[in-house]
């Protein structure tokens, strides 16, 4: 009877060390992982509760004793607002405007920088430069020397076959700052289409040249489907950031004219920063986090796949 | 072929043809070649050519800039470099230093033990982690700025340098997690056993067997890290005013404070983009495989 008490506890005590040694080595395994996890929960998601608390305050800087609790009167004002609607559909015009027709023209200077020619490496060099480019360079850029009425190359180039000045940034203001977003991100789709058309088989390419497909049936049974995981990547991979668009809008229209141009990002800092309406502006904030997580989920799903990432 | 002809003696002699054939296809296709090469060339430098014209601008007079038809010849210039450098451009610049290397350096330090976890000894959950990571990247940087803008405000931390170095760290340190993990993904699982094997301490297996292996990644991680800090201007204009500006916000300031200089700007913008543009020229394969975080080689 002793005996089986004190083989029950041995065993008792082995399995907890075990099951100790296994605390101990999850802990081991988790430590590297921990400082970058806490810095980035204390930088990105406690300033994010705030926010949530701001935005069911009325809180104007200008207005020290204006700070109450409103509960939801900021969001129903959001809904109400149509700048916030013009905005947000401005927001979705420019990423889907300028991902998918950066994505085109980058299939396109891939397909024609796929193949060796004297000055490959140069001229791919200078189709990757306007990724390089400073972003608030860009803008002035575009804005000043490219689209300027009197003294901007653009006019100058359709005077040239008879067309009349534009005044580009305030007639098309929208259409202004998608020229300026996809000349810079089309490198960014072009090289990863590039690293997609070079780590394909040859021998596929040679088999349905050999069986007499003509370019465009290669390209679009063969090529096509092998570039669609990097496409996919490109295309989401940008939207993140074309998302946040701040700089060329800032630079290039300030939101104008009006507010006909503004996008989320710049409306809210117009609402936070020069009408100092930290209740309204935290509002939208949230809302446009919803919005982003409601796509983030789908989008996403497809990135773990481009990572062959599995549970 | 040459049966065929023999057999059938009325049809008009094949073997000729093909050979004809098959010459002027070589022919058409190296033509082809040949206006291919050409429309590169051109669509190349057209792209370029808005480049082109901000760095010429950057050589002109401001009268030469600001002409109505647009100058193409004209003597060059370093008068607006030197007014660029006059008008106080050190300050700017040396804050961006310190933003971007600190950032980029304190990102290197969090980021790589991270991945490691998320790889090499991965934890259980790690598919949460990286989902955790990547999604404070699609949180909209508006959405956290007013809480930031104000706790800044209370802690005294607005207008200095440091706090953008934080921010800085936060934005990229997503990006380079992902990306040092794709990297770790690669070193085959024997080369660390036989490591191990050999007796060599996890501190030695890391410093000896791992880094020289994963050394062009954390290249790859480190540029595009540079890139994305040099060039940030969100955070810089809504938190810095006198003492730690950077660059982007010295573009705008050379704008606004002094009505249209475009010569001066141009050659700001191409003081300000050069220590990218020729990183990233350097660096273009490990730009590839940071660009997608990892996933394309």
């Amino acid at each position: 009877m002793a005996t089986l008490v004190e083989r029950h506890n041995v065993k008792q005590h082995k399995l907890r060390t075990a099951a100790q040694q296994s605390r101990v080595d999850g802990w081991r395994r988790r430590a590297p992982l921990l400082p970058a996890v806490i810095f980035t929960i204390i930088v990105t998601q406690i300033p994010f509760l705030f926010t949530i608390w701001y935005s069911m305050r009325s809180w104007n800087l200008l207005n020290p004793d204006g700070n109450i609790f409103v509960g939801l009167e900021n969001f129903v004002n959001i809904f109400t607002d149509s700048t916030f609607r013009t905005a947000a559909l401005n927001s979705v015009i420019i990423t889907v405007g300028c991902v998918v027709a950066a994505m085109v023209l980058g299939i396109i200077f891939a397909l024609l920088l796929d193949r060796k020619f004297r000055g490959q490496g140069f001229i791919r060099t200078l189709m990757i430069t306007p990724f390089l480019i400073m972003p608030v360079a860009g803008a002035m850029l575009w804005a000043v020397s490219m689209l300027d009425p009197t003294y901007g190359l653009v006019n100058w180039l359709i005077g040239l076959v008879g067309i009349d000045a534009i005044a580009w940034t305030s007639t098309y203001p929208v259409f202004s700052i998608l020229i300026a977003l996809v000349w810079q991100w089309t490198p960014f789709m072009m090289l990863l289409v590039l690293a997609g058309l070079q780590a394909q088989p040859k021998d596929v390419l040679e088999a349905a040249q050999m069986d007499g497909a003509s370019w465009w049936q290669t390209f679009s049974s063969v090529t096509l489907p092998q570039l669609r995981r990097y496409i996919e990547l490109g295309l989401l991979l940008g939207a993140i950031y074309v998302v946040n668009t701040f700089d060329h809008i800032y630079l290039m229209t300030a939101g104008g004219p009006g507010t006909s141009s503004a996008n989320l990002p710049f409306y809210i800092y117009q609402r936070a920063f020069l009408g100092f309406d930290i209740g309204q502006a935290a509002a939208m904030g949230v809302v446009v986090v919803i919005g982003t997580i409601i796509v983030a989920v789908f989008a996403l799903r497809l990135l773990f796949r481009s990572f062959d990432i599995k549970d | 072929m040459a049966t065929n002809v023999e057999t059938v003696p009325a049809t008009p002699p094949p073997s000729t043809k093909p050979v004809r054939g098959a010459s002027s296809a070589a022919a058409k296709r190296s033509r082809n070649a040949v206006l291919l090469t050409a429309l590169t060339w051109v669509v190349g430098l057209l792209f370029f050519a808005p480049v082109l014209w901000m760095v010429l601008t950057a050589f002109k007079q401001e009268s030469a800039a600001a002409s109505s038809p647009p100058s193409f010849f004209f003597e060059p210039t370093l008068d607006q470099f030197q007014a660029v450098l006059d008008s106080g451009a050190g300050v700017y610049f040396a804050n961006s230093l310190i933003a971007t290397g600190v950032s980029t350096l304190l990102v290197i330090v969090l980021g790589v033990p991270a991945a490691y976890a998320l790889s090499i000894r991965p934890i259980k959950k790690t598919k949460d982690v990286l989902f955790f990571f990547i999604s404070t990247k699609m949180l909209p940087i508006v959405a956290v700025i007013m809480p930031i803008y104000v706790i800044a405000g209370q802690i005294g931390a607005l207008d200095n340098i440091w706090t953008l170095v934080v921010l800085y760290t936060a934005m990229n340190l997503p990006i380079a997690v992902w990306m040092m993990r794709s990297f770790f993904q690669e070193v085959p699982a024997e080369v660390l056993e036989a490591a191990e094997m050999d007796g060599a301490g996890l501190l030695k297996t890391l410093r000896t067997v791992l880094m020289p292996m994963v050394a062009p990644g954390l290249a790859a991680t480190a540029l595009i890290c540079v890139i994305f800090a040099w060039n940030e201007f969100f955070f810089a204009l809504n938190l810095t005013a006198a003492t730690a500006p950077t660059a982007p916000v010295f573009l705008v300031a050379t704008m606004t404070s002094e009505g249209l200089f475009l010569a001066k700007l141009s050659a700001a913008s191409v003081l300000a983009s050069l220590p990218v543009v020729i990183a990233g020229w350097i660096a273009q394969k490990q730009l590839v495989r940071g660009l997608s975080m990892g996933a394309v080689k």
